[in-house]
């Protein structure tokens, strides 16, 4: 007679071992974390090369600058939240365990969050004082950053979930995702501005937290509807 | 309730409506637009603030309404097809991509043109302008992830998963933007009133709209038409049709 | 009695009328099968002819063009929990990972799937990788990543064994160690279903065989 498995499952365990494991990968790999970091110095420093070093022209688009950047640093260190996982095996086995599949994918965006945006944000002031942003709008600079930047993962994640199966998904990715980031790029600056003026932004950022949650409940299922067609 | 619905969920089936379905399409659109243009381009009275580069209106507009249009319907196939996995929905929503697109590019060039007498640029950053842009841009996206996959079946249903991120964020990037556009620019010169449009003026519009209508069925019948060919090429029926064709030539 | 009887010969996984395409070719059509407690099947084809396809839409990572995959008679589709809790399921790739050590990788793939792991040492001393426990997965070779994701096997209450080439990098010895495993498992009231291109001795009596040919269209 067979005797069938079933347990009860935790899935807070599993939430927390995904993100345990992701983050011990992340950390002896550091290059992951780096890269995008220096990326985002970067561009940030090619712009006043580019457009001269005038205070007031760079602090007033300062937020644009910033902004498009994390955008791009993000984009570029999508890359690993599934193509690694993918490309050994390990994907697979995730969309095999009894555990909902949104869990574990959730717990993936929050280690990537963790690993890529949470960065950008230690190191955004430093950029904004290059910038000569105002001295009002640094808090807003942090809060668009700390309520934003998980959007930009959680959508980012349905990108790389449909392009993880194709061989070259990287400039096609960018394709994908740089349209739906949209909205964000446009009320995070536009609070860093209105914050610029001493006047209230809480509006703004009232939106970027409604896109916050809106992508965090629905984002987990588009990524993991499109990990099974990638992986079909 | 849904029963009498079931045969056209067989691939043959389909082709062989569509194709009965296509001629049709074709003649009445072409018989719509060639009463509608002439009729708006020299019948219709000229605006009494733009003059004739009014006229432009009866192709711009018609071209933005179907690109959003499409853009919905995409969706709607998109879901049904992850829904009930109806798998002709994928190659429906397949069929609609390319024509939506080439939609929203004419509404974009015609912006352009209308924009260059109007407002002496080829190009603002207009609320509606910018939209029509992102748009081109989401359906660009569908466009190339479909081209992607080798696989179509599998092409289908990933290009679908990415419209219904797109018709939901559609609505949110579209008031961004509007929002944005009056932030930036204060109030911008709106470029019609709708309401206040004369029925002389109403009629052509009208007529090229359902022109313009019946020619996107027409084309998304044949295009339709060629994504079931190209997704059962292994099945004996499109073999004998194959066959068919050939000794008929 | 009868009720026993009944419960035995029913089926642990069974496919009914599976259709599966690839690209423009229809690797299999109308496919049946029924997979019940005790059976070792292998799988046997020339390349291309569409066994992984078949194990994989056994085991429910793709969809088959047509048809449904059943575990105990309830589609899987609709009982995915209960049907991963008893299902093992071993791709080409070993799924592990070269940034982790041998051991953190296996307590992973069984934390998992909701297995225990505080056997995790033991079950890599019986696969030969003692000695290898912190290891980085990196510095190992293929046969050891193999290993290490076999090494599940030994843990795992699941009934259903999926294995696509479990053979492949694993020296002779493991190779008997193994078939004598799924003897066992099979003994136990499990079924293993596999392809593989080696010849097998022990489990051949036993094997039942599934032949896929390739198909021009």
């Amino acid at each position: 007679m067979t005797n069938l498995a079933q347990q009860h499952l935790s899935y807070r365990a599993a939430f927390a071992l995904v993100v345990k494991r992701d983050l011990t990968i992340a950390l002896r790999h550091k290059d992951d974390i780096i890269n995008p970091l220096l990326f985002f110095i970067i561009v940030v420093t090619l712009f006043p090369l580019g457009i001269g070093p005038e205070a007031n022209t760079l602090s007033r688009i300062a937020p644009g600058i910033i902004w498009v950047a994390a955008l791009l640093a993000t984009l570029l260190s999508l890359d690993r939240l599934f193509k690694s996982d993918h490309a050994d095996g390990s994907l697979e086995q995730m969309l095999l365990s009894p555990h909902p599949i949104f869990i574990l994918v959730l717990a993936k965006i929050v280690a990537h969050w963790l690993i890529t945006g949470l960065p950008l944000i230690i190191i955004a002031p430093l950029l904004a004082v290059l910038l000569h942003l105002h001295e009002q709008s640094y808090a807003a600079l942090m809060l668009t950053l700390l309520l934003g930047t998980p959007v930009l993962s959680l959508l980012g994640a349905i990108g790389v979930a449909l392009t993880v199966g194709i061989k070259k998904g990287g400039v096609l990715l960018s394709l994908l995702v740089l349209p739906l980031y949209i909205p964000v790029l446009i009320f995070a600056t536009s609070a860093i501005d209105t914050a610029a003026l001493s006047l209230p932004y809480s509006g703004q950022l009232a939106i970027i937290a409604a896109l916050f949650f809106g992508s965090l409940t629905l984002a987990p299922f588009a990524v993991g509807a499109a990990l099974k067609v990638s992986t079909n | 309730m849904w029963k009498w619905l079931h045969p056209y969920a067989n691939p043959e089936v389909s082709y062989h409506f569509c194709g009965k379905l296509q001629p049709w399409f074709f003649r009445l659109s072409f018989l719509f637009l060639a009463i509608g243009l002439v009729w708006a381009l020299a019948y219709a009275p000229a605006d009494y603030q733009q003059g004739d580069s009014f006229r432009i209106f009866y192709i711009h507009v018609p071209a933005a309404i179907l690109s959003m249009g499409i853009y919905f319907a995409m969706a709607v196939a998109a879901l049904s097809s992850l829904v009930w996995q109806l798998k002709l929905a994928d190659a429906s929503a397949a069929a609609l991509a390319p024509i939506g697109a080439v939609f929203a590019a004419i509404a974009l060039i015609t912006g352009a043109a209308w924009g260059k007498p109007m407002w002496g640029t080829w190009w603002i950053w207009d609320a509606r302008l910018t939209s029509e842009l992102i748009l081109l841009f989401l359906y660009l996206g569908v466009i190339a992830l479909h081209n992607a996959f080798e696989d179509k079946n599998l092409a289908g249903k990933a290009a679908g998963i990415l419209a219904l991120v797109g018709v939901i964020n559609l609505p949110i990037i579209h008031y961004s933007v509007e929002w944005w556009n009056t932030l930036h620019q204060g109030a911008t010169v709106t470029k019609l009133g709708a309401p206040s449009m004369a029925s002389s003026m109403y009629w052509p519009f009208l007529i090229c709209f359902v022109g313009f209508s019946l020619l996107t069925g027409a084309i998304a019948c044949q295009r339709f038409r060629t994504e079931i060919l190209a997704r059962n090429s292994m099945r004996p029926w499109v073999r004998n049709l194959a066959i068919a064709q050939t000794q008929g030539s | 009695m009868s009720l026993i009887l009944s419960e035995q010969l029913a089926p642990l996984i069974s496919a009914k009328q599976l259709t599966c395409i690839r690209e423009d070719r229809i690797l299999f059509e109308q496919l049946s099968l029924t997979i019940c407690a005790g059976d070792i099947i292998q799988v046997e084809g020339p390349n291309g002819a569409g066994k992984t396809s078949l194990l994989r839409i056994l085991a429910g990572l793709s969809q088959p063009f047509e048809g449904e995959v059943y575990f105990q008679d309830q589609a899987i589709t609709h009982c995915r929990e209960l049907f991963h809790q008893n299902l093992l399921y071993l791709g080409h790739l070993p799924g592990v990972k070269g940034e982790m050590s041998a051991i953190e990788n296996l307590t992973f793939n069984l934390a998992l799937h909701g297995l225990e792991t505080d056997q995790v040492e033991d079950d890599l001393a019986q696969v030969n990788l003692l000695g290898f426990e912190d290891s980085l997965a990196s510095h190992l070779s293929a046969g050891q990543h193999r290993r290490i994701a076999l090494a599940r096997l030994l843990n795992t209450k699941a009934p259903i064994w999926i294995l696509d080439e479990p053979f492949t990098a694993i020296d002779k010895q493991g190779v008997q160690n193994l078939e004598q495993l799924f003897l066992d498992h099979a003994e136990q009231g499990g079924c293993v279903i596999l392809t593989t291109h080696q010849d097998l001795t022990l489990a051949a009596k036993r094997m039942k065989k599934i032949s896929l040919t390739y198909r021009l269209y």
